[in-house]
């Protein structure tokens, strides 16, 4: 069996969570990579990747010209995977479309090449499911496989010409500038709720993720008030983090939140209420105002 | 304008009701278990009205697959403003493969000239129904939509993507998946909804549509996640930052 992985390269390195795809995908067999765009250079030094399929003219992952590539080339595999981000959710199930197979998204575990599990319900209950399909095609969680190393392998580089896209024209995009880490890939990860009261005031959470090297989240409600942009949103509509340290300020932990961040190793609660849910997924908590605890642990590190 | 948009909605366990594993680890339980329509496919409703508000649409149709009390979601997105609905009736639980064939069958039959959904429905959260269809419809796909802008036979949406927002032009017809941020759906007042129950709502039996709708899936077993063990409190950020770096060993 051989599996083939969509590789997500920014800035000529492969995205953390598509190494970790590739660490996931190793275990049904031999490895391919594609890659949209630049990076197969990148892609090529992936341990465990044999192939590389380099498709340079595609450069703006379209969903449509993708899938078509992908449904094309989908009979020499078993599986076709992918991390789930916001790429991977937009192509695979469309692929899985042309394809005529029930995609498997969100996969946390393998149990065996046919048999997944996954969260369902905001994380709430998980479901282990056995596809019948003869092509799988998965989404992976990054946060529950090790990914494999950035360097090391050598694999051969193919290069693909892309399909023309008639229906579908890339405009524009506007990626925020930032110098922090991915929230997906942060060792520590500090975010924010409806009790930061403002936009202004997410700028207190700064000076505690520069010392913590930390990427900076919220909560969906934070989000929904203003206070910060979408892509800084975690939680089950949002992203899925596990660093190794997360801290909650002024979040309550609802639900929807928790679903994104309740496998971090260890997580830290600051919140004025101390009835609010996040204190039971908390190992350490601070029951005050933000306002004040916040310049003290800024202090304190 | 003569474009008709068709707004698939599900039924779904409410959003604040903390679902239980049932014992024998089928699924969850849902009997006696408030439902509602899915979060995401409310703002899909909402756009799709907002659509024909400003002229850019002719007729708005909800669209529901599942049991007789299915009805219930449709005559919500009617009160919000669909003219009218479809309950395409059938016991089974439907995977998206399976949905989106039965919507492509819909779609067609009612010569759609958009599709408007949510990105996911929050019980089995798989955020796949509107790619699967529009690879059969052969139609282009604006997911995770967070603006919506339909002119001159094309329709531009502002799509939500890891680092910021992207923006694509699609050909009509397309498939459009929303997200939390393309608009705050709207209260179905009193009178919208009496008037919604005066509404158009049509029952198709599935099995009259003739399609495939098997499962490819098994559920093997459902079970609880791991639950984690509620911590301590400390007292000061200085004891906070202590506990840290000597006893958790993080920083």
């Amino acid at each position: 069996m051989t599996a083939l992985v969509l590789i997500e390269v920014e800035n000529g390195t492969v995205r953390q969570a598509s190494r970790s795809a590739v660490a996931a995908a190793s275990r049904f067999g031999a490895v391919d990579a594609i890659v949209f765009g630049d990076g197969a250079q990148a892609a090529a030094a992936l341990p465990g990747v044999t192939r590389v399929l380099s498709v340079p003219g595609l450069v703006n992952d379209l969903a449509e010209p993708a899938a078509d590539l992908l449904a094309a080339r989908a009979k020499d595999y078993s599986h076709i995977v992918a991390a789930a981000s916001a790429t991977g959710k937009n192509i695979l199930p469309r692929l899985a479309g042309l394809l005529d197979v029930q995609p498997i998204p969100d996969v946390v575990e393998i149990k065996d090449a046919d048999t997944f599990v996954r969260p369902i319900y905001a994380g709430n209950a998980l479901a282990t499911v056995r596809s019948s399909d003869s092509i799988k095609v998965l989404t992976i969680r990054g946060s529950n496989f090790d990914p494999v190393a950035a360097e090391g392998g050598s694999a051969a580089i193919e290069t693909v010409e892309a399909p023309a896209s008639e229906k579908s024209v890339f405009v524009k995009v506007e990626l925020s500038a930032s110098d922090r880490p991915e929230l997906e890939s942060a060792r520590v990860v500090i975010s924010g709720g409806k009790g930061m009261k403002d936009a202004a005031n997410f700028k207190l959470l700064e000076p505690i993720a520069d010392k913590l090297n930390a990427a900076i989240g919220a909560s969906r409600a934070a989000v929904d008030s203003g206070f910060a942009p979408n892509e800084m949103q975690v939680g089950q509509t949002g992203k899925i983090v596990a660093p190794e340290l997360y801290i909650a300020v002024g979040l309550s932990g609802a639900i929807q939140h928790l679903a994104g961040m309740k496998d971090s190793r260890v997580i830290v609660a600051i919140n004025a209420d101390p009835e609010a849910p996040i204190f039971k997924v908390a190992d350490y908590g601070i029951v005050g105002d933000l306002f004040e605890v916040l310049p003290e642990l800024e202090k304190a590190l | 304008m003569t474009m008709k948009v068709l707004v698939p909605v599900k039924r779904v366990v409410d959003y604040n009701v903390k679902v239980r594993v049932a014992a024998d680890g089928s699924g969850v339980e849902t009997q006696g278990v408030k439902m509602s329509m899915n979060p995401f496919d409310e703002i899909a409703v909402e756009e799709a009205v907002r659509l024909r508000e400003k002229g850019a649409a002719k007729e708005v149709v909800a669209v529901t697959i599942g049991a007789q009390a299915a009805q219930d979601v449709l005559r919500t997105a009617m009160a919000m403003g669909a003219d009218r609905a479809i309950l395409v009736r059938t016991d089974d639980t439907l995977e998206p493969r399976a949905v989106a064939n039965v919507l492509k069958a819909i779609a067609t039959r009612e010569e759609a000239g958009l599709i408007c959904m949510g990105k996911q429905a929050i019980d089995d959260d798989m955020n796949a129904t509107g790619q699967i269809l529009a690879a059969k419809l052969g139609w282009p796909q604006g997911t995770f939509a967070s603006a919506v802008t339909v002119a001159d036979g094309r329709v531009e949406v502002a799509r939500e993507i890891d680092g910021g927002t992207e923006v694509v032009s699609l050909t009509l017809p397309a498939v459009i998946t929303a997200d939390l941020r393309l608009n705050e759906p709207r209260y179905a007042s009193l009178p919208n909804i009496m008037k919604a129950r005066k509404k158009p709502l049509e029952t198709i039996e599935i099995d009259s549509l003739g399609i495939d709708t098997a499962s490819r899936l098994t559920v093997v077993s459902v079970a609880e996640p791991s639950e984690r063990k509620e911590g301590v409190k400390v007292n000061s950020a200085a004891e906070l930052v202590e506990k840290l770096k000597t006893e958790a060993k993080v920083i």
